[in-house]
């Protein structure tokens, strides 16, 4: 819009604004590099500022009781220790880690299990066909999604107190994939609809059965979408303290994060070496699922919202 | 987008009905009975008498009359959205300042600060609250220590015994792991906004917070309202860190968030009934703010 006003009335108009022009550009380049100094000192806070109270909980972790329990903070184990993670793996706690370990494994799989076949069917059903009611189901399971655990504690308690499902896998697990489904159908959507449906019915043409193109053409295709769906089931339901708190009360029925907040309880001088052991341990496996699946949720928002 | 919807053959089959009855069905049990069940109890006398077997008696909205004419659920919904919406602020404003710092870092740079703060996004919220919690401690936590150090006397203080201290322990939690995904998904959406634009403005002669203000706002503008959508959701129910602060220490009653005061009513002190009307209070008000969202994310699957 403003070139048009921006050209220059006079030859001699134009030469001058150019000197002016690279004068400013000599400037520029000063107050460049500055700016990159700055911004790299910025960069520097971001970071330390994010990594800190994770080296901090490794850090801890690795240290004797002593050095734990001493006025001056020691900034870098130099002399690493495991005790710590010994006192955790011991068996005959009051709260024992290994059964919350377990615990935690068992409900994340099922969950996650079973989250994905039925998740994936309702994909299915909502990408690859019109039928009555189908705008009615995706609001339905968006609204589900938006249902505050918290106000569910009371209910979902008394449900399960009274199917004398508390305290078993098989009740926290089903309360898990109810909990996950609306996010892992809305997630498996979009992988789905990324698949052509003209590859499925070339292959229906060329004689496969609808189950058989579907087992051979977008199973594989879809594969990827399954694993990070699943990935990111397994860390919410591996995170999830709420459902855990209310549900499983036995010390040796705890869930992880459940285990974690008792292991503290318990222990009135509170032993911070063990529960930093302990809270390592557990966040291991969700970064390493993590920095595999992450780029996949910021892009999938911004696309779907840039667009407008 | 219109040929796919053409070739979705089988209008009449009843095979989608068939893919969604697994999922209808466990929705209906636990989710919808659960929902139903809230409902119903929220309308009667439901305590601990109730529990061992005394029948329940139908009291009508006597439990929302309460509720409503309680002032401390007011003051608890009062500091739930007055945290709410600090929470979101800051994380908005600071995950904007992180996205555009993002663009400006060279690519060494840039991958040293996503890796940050990619851990920070990853941990879990327990771990999160415990590690902040221990460096917050009152007698061996580096904070006091690194403050002491710096000339503050704070060896020795506790930090989750007034609320206000104990509302920023929270807020630097939430927001230390709320801004990764924030800042992630704004670089994502600064990204595709044209390089051309802001090299034409600035030749103009706007200043870099005109350009921001004239060009990548009004670019970024869905995205930013849906982040502050979902931030806003997800910082009106926290429960996780207001519960963990309070175990480890914290006042309980000047501290609770509606989730936390749901919990603490409905099952510490066994009062269901008023439980039930308070989370069915919860779920009416988080229906109403995710109204926007839900309408959005639907109107995207149309397009």
């Amino acid at each position: 819009m403003s070139a048009a006003l921006d050209f220059p009335a006079s030859p001699l108009e134009g030469v001058a604004r150019a000197s002016q022009r690279s004068v400013a550009a000599g400037r520029g380049r000063t107050r460049k590099r500055v700016q990159r100094v700055l911004f790299t000192v910025a960069g520097l806070v971001v970071f330390v500022v994010s990594v800190f109270p994770v080296y901090w909980m490794v850090s801890t972790a690795l240290l004797p009781n002593r050095k734990i329990r001493s006025v001056d903070p020691t900034f870098a184990p130099i002399s690493p220790t495991l005790d710590n993670f010994r006192t955790v793996l011991k068996r005959d706690t009051q709260f024992p880690f290994l059964d919350a370990l377990r615990v935690s494994l068992s409900v994340t799989t099922v969950a996650v299990a079973v989250a994905l076949v039925i998740g994936l069917l309702a994909a299915l059903a909502i990408t690859r066909f019109t039928f009555l009611g189908r705008r009615g189901f995706i609001f339905l399971i968006i609204a589900i999604q938006m249902l505050p655990g918290e106000a569910m504690i009371i209910s979902l308690f008394r449900l399960l107190d009274g199917w004398h499902l508390t305290n078993t896998v098989l009740g926290l697990s089903a309360v898990y994939v109810a909990a996950v489904l609306p996010f892992t159908i809305w997630t498996l959507r979009g992988f789905v609809a990324g698949i052509p449906v003209e590859l499925e019915e070339a292959a229906m043409i060329d004689g496969c059965s609808r189950l058989r193109s579907f087992r051979s053409i977008t199973l594989p295709l879809i594969g990827p979408g399954l694993v990070a769906t699943g990935v990111f089931a397994f860390i919410q339901a591996w995170n999830e303290f709420v459902l855990a708190l209310v549900l499983m009360n036995r010390p040796d029925h705890l869930t992880l994060p459940v285990w974690l907040r008792s292991f503290r309880q318990v222990n009135s001088g509170t032993d911070w070496g063990a529960i930093m052991a302990g809270s390592t341990l557990m966040t291991i496996p969700v970064i390493v699922f993590f920095l595999f699946v992450q780029g996949r949720m910021a892009s999938g928002l911004v696309s779907g919202a840039v667009k407008g | 987008m219109s040929g796919a919807v053409a070739a979705r053959i089988k209008r009449r089959s009843p095979l989608p009905y068939l893919f969604l009855a697994p999922t209808f069905v466990l929705l209906v049990v636990l989710t919808g009975y659960p929902l139903v069940r809230l409902l119903v109890m929220s309308t009667q006398k439901y305590g601990r008498a109730q529990v061992f077997g005394a029948p329940p008696e139908f009291v009508g909205l006597a439990n929302y009359r309460a509720v409503l004419t309680d002032p401390t659920f007011w003051t608890v919904l009062a500091r739930s959205a007055v945290f709410c919406v600090v929470n979101v602020a800051i994380t908005m404003a600071l995950g904007m300042l992180v996205a555009l710092l993002l663009t400006k870092l060279g690519k060494f740079m840039r991958l040293t600060v996503t890796v940050g703060l990619l851990l920070a996004w990853a941990m879990p919220a327990l771990t999160a609250i415990v590690i902040w919690g221990w460096m917050f401690d009152t007698q061996y936590g580096v904070l006091n220590w690194l403050l002491s150090a710096a000339g503050m006397n704070m060896l020795g203080h506790s930090w989750l015994i007034q609320p206000i201290s104990f509302f920023f322990v929270a807020t630097v939690v939430i927001t230390w792991q709320s801004i990764p995904f924030v800042a992630f998904t704004l670089y994502a959406g600064l990204t595709q906004v044209p390089e051309e634009l802001i090299e034409a403005a600035e030749l103009d002669g706007a200043s870099a917070f005109q350009r921001f203000r004239l060009i990548t706002y009004p670019l970024l503008r869905p995205v930013i309202m849906l982040l502050t959508m979902l931030s806003v959701i997800w910082d009106l129910r926290v429960f996780t860190q207001i519960f963990a602060l309070q175990d480890a220490g914290g006042i309980t009653a000047k501290t609770s968030t509606i989730g936390v005061y749901i919990y603490q009513l409905g099952v510490a002190q066994g009062r269901f009934d008023t439980g039930s009307a308070i989370a069915v209070i919860l779920v009416v008000i988080m229906l109403a703010v995710s109204f926007v969202y839900v309408r959005q994310v639907i109107q995207e699957d149309v397009s």
